[in-house]
């Protein structure tokens, strides 16, 4: 592959311009969504679009990595605090800046266009040489790269997964709550339950020998009372309880007469 | 990515790459067909009943008419749902699903309308990395799925399955680690033949055990089952899908279930390779008979995900994630060591196989001390435990053991007598006269 940058087959300009326009799409959506879930798929799929470009220039190890590691790891745990902390929370569109919003936009133009001219005049004329040598130099791709960073770069390598257990541990560290005794064991638990007040096993549920099976009305018990027992503690705290219609007891009590007679 | 080490890989015609898409998209489709009905019939007989055996001959048809009931069912969509993600869901979960099998090699090479073709999609360095990617992409089906049902118990079935996947996932990746480092690739087609003269299940036994127990954390399969468990979580991240994206997840659980099989095979059990006593056969590594081998491997595994559902309860999710955490992840790191360590040994240094024997006597040795000292150190706690219950037993004991477990009746009260006298004798009522019990829920509570 010692072509220059502007012989490229059909194959991979079609790959190009697909993944290209995905991907500017992913971090375009990213921007301008409203939801943090949305914005976070939108900048996964830049990141798959990446790593397809990556194994398209002969680069298969990087884009696996970038979607084990970044699309699978990384913008999970995102995923994973977001849906924890605001799920449905989105962002405002009120500018808090006056002409914020124009400013930005015409300086993400500037420089939008800076790049791309800058970069592209300077690899116009630029072919990639070497590729061969270097895949073949210690048989393929992924082991050259493994070489490289278990030689020549091994201190970076280190240091660098240095820092990111640094930031594992100060992460627990933070979140870690010490316990001052063992945690109750289910034994324990369940003896706690039934040493106290109340009822030990299910509550009777609501709405049981009545005409209504809505939760706010009590079950009634044989002798034709209602058990408080059967509503939910809001509900009584707020009053929510409806009157019994006793027409239903008296009902079921003549019929079973009838029945014993 | 060079023609001569992937010899035949990447230079079939359009029509052949077509081929072998529709094929594998084909025998999937049936594959999840077949273990549905596979597994309704082997847990039926291990809970001592028949099964579907109505549909077709012994009941093969009963799936093919499950799933065409699924889809004409009625679509019941939550008003709180976000519908474009709730939409794309089940898409990425069934996409990815299907993906990973691009890469899992089937036989060796053979001729398909005269053009000669290895019997696998396509194959390249990084193959094995490529199923982690499409895995780890399969979850945001499950997560996503879960957030935009804008309900409880899917959202919760969601986290957990986030968090459950990406723990089993590093255990999983560990335990490739060293097959890596024996096969000398990441090439899904090299390392099967890397395994010719011994299956890596046998040489890398503790990798193989890791792999296949994070396997089952990976698929959310029974006893693992937690992001669906049923008894807390209604269905999990499933619970507001209904007809045909319903079926999408159900199809992907089962082409993952076969999917991670594969990987297990190809990675683990010489892939398509024959097993022992055949492979003395000449003919028996070549054409399509390997496909039949790579089958039945398949179908081993998968018969083990079956056999586990049927016979395994459900653990608990905070003793799932610390024997994911806890086990799985450090025995996989040490074992890494030992591998890496042996195999350094044999490259760089001029060791021979008396040497390493040795060695290894020296370490077995230290190992079985090891576990002296843990037993040792085991049977003081049981010792000292013996002694706490002998002293409870000598307490008076308390029938009702202060209301647990069953709280006494009003009015009833238990004779005070030591435990080991009671030993097989019932509990002696006082008092006979016992009142309604539902006087007293009242009593307690009015």
């Amino acid at each position: 592959m010692t072509d220059t940058v502007t012989d490229v087959n059909t194959g991979e300009a079609v790959v190009f311009w697909v993944c290209a326009i995905l991907a500017v799409a992913g971090a375009a959506g990213m921007v301008l969504s409203r939801k943090a879930v949305h914005s976070a798929l939108w900048i996964a799929l830049t990141m798959i679009n990446l790593a397809v470009l990556y194994v398209a220039n002969s680069a298969p190890f990087l884009g696996m990595v970038q979607v084990i590691v970044y699309t699978g790891a990384v913008m999970m745990l995102f995923l994973f605090v977001l849906m924890i902390v605001g799920v449905d929370s989105s962002d405002s569109l009120i500018e808090t800046i006056k002409g914020q919003r124009l400013a930005a936009i015409l300086l993400v133009l500037g420089i939008g266009t800076m790049l791309v001219w800058g970069i592209g005049n300077a690899l116009a004329e630029t072919s990639d040489i070497g590729l061969e040598e270097a895949n073949a130099a210690y048989g393929g791709n992924v082991q050259g790269i493994a070489n490289l960073i278990f030689t020549k770069y091994l201190i970076a390598f280190e240091v660098t997964s240095a820092l990111l257990i640094t930031a594992a541990m100060g992460a627990m560290v933070l979140a870690h709550r010490e316990h001052w005794s063992p945690p109750p064991s289910q034994r324990e638990l369940s003896e706690q339950r039934f040493s106290g007040d109340g009822v030990k096993g299910n509550l009777p549920n609501p709405g049981v020998f009545a005409r209504h099976n809505a939760v706010g009305t009590p079950a009634l018990l044989p002798d034709g009372s209602t058990s408080e027992a059967s509503i939910p503690e809001p509900l009584r705290a707020r009053g929510d309880v409806p009157p019994i219609d006793h027409t239903d007891v008296d009902e079921v009590q003549q019929i079973t007469e009838g029945r014993t007679e | 990515m060079t023609g001569s080490q992937f010899g035949l890989f990447g230079q079939d015609p359009w029509w052949m790459v077509l081929l072998k898409a529709v094929a594998i998209f084909v025998m999937l489709v049936v594959l999840t067909l077949f273990t549905i009905w596979w597994e309704r019939r082997v847990v039926s007989r291990m809970q001592n009943r028949i099964g579907p055996n109505r549909v077709g001959p012994a009941g093969l048809l009963q799936s093919l008419m499950d799933g065409i009931k699924l889809a004409l069912k009625e679509e019941i969509i939550p008003k709180t749902a976000h519908l474009a993600v709730y939409w794309l869901a089940p898409v990425i979960s069934a996409t990815t699903a299907f993906m990973a099998f691009a890469v899992i090699p089937f036989g060796p090479t053979v001729s398909i309308f005269g053009v000669e073709t290895p019997l696998q999609l396509t194959d390249f360095p990084v193959s094995v990395l490529y199923v982690l990617a499409i895995a780890s992409i399969g979850i945001y089906g499950i997560v996503l799925a879960g957030w935009s049902s804008g309900s409880t118990y899917p959202l919760l079935g969601g986290l957990r399955s986030s968090a459950q996947m990406i723990s089993y996932e590093i255990a999983m990746g560990l335990s490739f680690v060293a097959v890596f480092l024996y096969a000398g690739s990441m090439s899904t087609s090299e390392i099967v033949s890397a395994q010719q003269p011994i299956w890596f299940a046998v040489i890398l036994l503790p990798s193989f055990m890791i792999y296949v127990t994070s396997m089952v954390g990976e698929t959310n399969r029974a006893p693992f089952d937690l992001p669906e468990a049923e008894g807390e979580l209604v269905g999990g991240f499933h619970t507001e899908y209904s007809s045909l994206k319903f079926a999408l997840f159900f199809l992907a659980e089962y082409i993952n279930m076969v999917t991670v099989s594969a990987l297990a095979t190809t990675l683990f059990l010489g892939g398509w390779l024959a097993p022992w006593p055949l492979s003395l056969w000449e003919g028996a590594n070549q054409g399509w008979w390997p496909l039949l081998w790579w089958l039945v491997k398949v179908q081993i595994f998968v018969f083990g995900f079956i056999w586990l559902r049927g016979t395994l309860p459900r653990l608990r999710y905070d003793q799932f994630m610390k024997f994911g955490w806890k086990l799985l992840i450090p025995v996989s790191i040490g074992w890494i060591m030992i591998v890496a360590a042996a195999r350094a040994l044999r490259n760089d240094v001029a060791i021979g196989n008396r040497e390493i024997l040795a060695g290894g006597a020296v370490i077995i040795v230290l190992l079985l001390l090891a576990t002296w000292l843990i037993q040792a150190r085991q049977d003081r706690k049981a010792a000292a435990q013996e002694q706490v219950e002998a002293e409870s037993a000598a307490r008076p004991f308390d029938a009702a053991s202060g209301g647990f477990p069953v709280p006494p009746l009003p009015g009833q009260e238990f004779t005070y007598t030591s435990r080991r006298s009671l030993a097989g004798a019932t509990t002696i009522v006082q008092d006979a006269s016992v009142e309604p019990a539902i006087t007293a829920r009242e009593g307690d509570h009015g």
